[in-house]
């Protein structure tokens, strides 16, 4: 069983403090990591391939810098990573990138699944795996929390929707996203980190890719961005302290006068 | 007549039409409004109440759009997919609106991609450009520190998705005239690979999150899986639901869909109330568009208080239950 894995690389938020005055993420000297909801396609791919065999191919796009995110992949279990990367796919929106990475997948072409993470934490969008399913016209789960089943070119998943766990089959090749609820992410081994140390990635470019030169890069997204505002979301509301009986009462009260200005309450109870 | 140039894109859940449908044309008709031009509910299941396509006219459709038929009753997004870009490709739509739900965020991406126009996810706030018309479409991103305006200048349709519980419904209105309209069903619409075999119903409300008007939110302050116990009990008062911070689901106290956070749901309710919860930057990602929050933790210097509208500091497990005690007497939830 041969699985692409697709990921982004994100800014690590863990460490992040907010700007007071400001209200935003103070995002200097951030590192870079996997997006974090990456992580469980990474997993899934991996526990695939102990199970069936096969290679896990891991690709992502972005600046050379996103070697690493494809560095750390590796550590964790995956064969070998591709990186797209280059000016010319700089500014892409969903589209530009679905299209970017379905040829990449494209040219690999020997695969079975492609995993992908429901978003990245940072765009926030969870469009790129639809669309690059879309683009080659895979069977597509989003949502995915579950395997159950891989037999006769057959994919048994569970999908999380609103309303509870759908159960679908999807003939392979497939696209899956997936969610946190599929795996629990491995930590990259001794031997894993020495491996990706060494391993070679080579960087896929515009003129090594078949791809349409006006379907990539800022060219070929549909998209603008035409403003960016910073929202100021910090709030300043009254603080009581409880601790005893009639500090409890006190802020109880307080509480629900408060809660009834807002039209939370109708009418608060009487002690 | 021109067709409608807006649509909105109906839910079905059975032979229902879940709530985003009828909050969806609100933003329509403002669009319309601006454009002049009518505004066309889309619906694709499999039979629809015909009541319920009626209620998309009395919340502000035009026309409404329906493609029934016993083998498009499952979200399978190839079929959807393939249903859609047909009605486009007939009706040429200059703005598709869509809930940011599950099926919505799975089948616009996957139209887009076939139709290469552009799409935006998540959208709060839509609005026409003046003198281009085109759709101004405002979201939040990277944990909601920012908000970004997009457009889609040279492609149509122009594409959003807009969050469930975002948008209030126009209030209904039995006076409006509307034209409901059969779409034939064409075979080649189902594309035959993907099956849906099953589905288990989570009994559980914290699917539900990102409808709720109330979320009682617990995180790790509230030491162990039955504890939340306490926080069930105040979120009945309030007719609510469950959230909780990453570190909860991880321990398995509660499971995931309740996660709220960069990694979990957004949620926008009316209240959100946080017990327990310091208030990591990723959690705040996912709360703070809430419209009112109260929090309540032992730690005065938790950053959950920097975003509350309402604090109080001390010990959740005196605080909640009398908080539940008082608002059980006689304080109704509106």
């Amino acid at each position: 069983m041969n699985i692409i894995v697709l990921i982004k690389q994100v800014p690590e938020t863990s460490d992040v403090k907010m700007d007071e005055e400001t209200g935003t993420m103070v995002r200097e000297g951030v590192e870079s990591i996997i997006n974090p909801l990456d992580l469980y396609a990474v997993e899934t791919g991996i526990a695939l391939k102990e199970k069936y065999g096969g290679r896990v191919t891991v690709i992502t796009m972005g600046p050379v810098s996103a070697e690493k995110a494809l560095r750390e992949a590796v550590a964790m279990g995956c064969d070998n990573g591709v990186l797209i990367s280059g000016k010319k796919f700089a500014g892409s929106d969903t589209i530009a990138t679905a299209y970017a990475l379905a040829q990449a997948v494209k040219e690999i072409s020997n695969y079975d699944l492609v995993l992908a993470g429901e978003r990245a934490t940072d765009g926030d969008t969870g469009q790129v795996g639809p669309g690059v399913a879309a683009f080659l016209e895979l069977p597509l789960s989003t949502y995915t929390s579950g395997i159950n089943s891989i037999h006769s070119n057959v994919i048994t998943v569970d999908r999380l929707t609103e309303e509870g766990y759908e159960t679908l089959e999807l003939p392979i090749p497939a696209l899956l996203t997936v969610v946190k609820e599929i795996s629990f992410p491995r930590l990259p081994t001794l031997r894993g980190k020495q491996r990706a140390g060494t391993e070679e990635i080579p960087h896929w470019t515009v003129d090594s890719m078949k791809l349409a030169k006006e379907r990539i890069g800022l060219k070929g997204s549909p998209t603008r961005v035409v403003k960016i505002e910073h929202p100021k979301v910090l709030r300043k509301g009254e603080i009581y302290r409880v601790n005893d009986e009639e500090s409890l009462s006190k802020a109880l009260d307080a509480l629900e006068n408060f809660l009834q200005s807002k039209e939370l309450i109708v009418e608060g109870a009487k002690l | 007549m021109n067709s409608a140039k807006v649509w909105t894109i109906a839910e079905a859940g059975g032979r229902r039409l879940k709530t985003v449908s009828y909050e969806l044309p609100a933003r329509g008709r403002a669009l319309a409004e601006k454009l002049g031009t009518r505004l066309a509910s889309v619906v694709i299941g499999d039979n629809i109440d015909h009541n319920d396509l009626k209620e998309l006219i009395h919340r502000g459709a035009d026309e409404v759009y329906v493609a029934d038929h016993p083998e498009l009753g499952d979200f399978i997004v190839e079929n959807h997919s393939n249903v859609l870009l047909d009605l486009i490709k007939f009706y040429s739509p200059e703005i598709i609106i869509a809930g940011a739900t599950t099926a919505g965020r799975t089948l616009m991406p996957h139209v887009a991609v076939r139709l290469q126009t552009g799409l935006t996810a998540d959208c709060t706030e839509l609005n026409i450009e003046e003198g281009t018309g085109n759709l101004l479409q405002t979201r939040p991103a990277i944990g909601g520190n920012i908000l970004a305006t997009i457009k889609t200048p040279h492609h149509r349709p122009q594409m959003a998705t807009v969050r469930p519980k975002s948008t209030k419904p126009l209030s209904r209105d039995e006076s409006r005239k509307g034209k409901i309209q059969k779409v034939d069903f064409k075979p080649e619409w189902i594309d035959g690979r993907v099956k849906k075999t099953g589905f288990r119903k989570i009994e559980d409300t914290g699917a539900g999150i990102q409808e709720a008007d109330v979320v009682i939110a617990g995180g790790r302050g509230l030491k162990k899986a039955e504890n939340f116990a306490l926080l069930r009990e105040l979120a009945k008062v309030f007719g609510g639901v469950i959230g909780v911070s990453r570190d909860v689901v991880d321990r398995g106290w509660v499971p995931y869909p309740h996660q709220v956070g960069l990694s979990g749901k957004t949620v926008t309710p009316k209240l959100y109330l946080a017990a327990g919860i310091s208030g990591a930057i990723q959690h705040l990602a996912g709360m703070k568009t809430a419209e009112v929050v109260v929090a309540v933790n032992t730690d005065p210097d938790a950053s959950i208080f920097k975003v509350a509208d309402f604090g109080i500091v001390g010990d959740l497990f005196t605080v909640i239950p009398a908080l539940t005690e008082r608002f059980k007497k006689g304080g109704g939830k509106k």
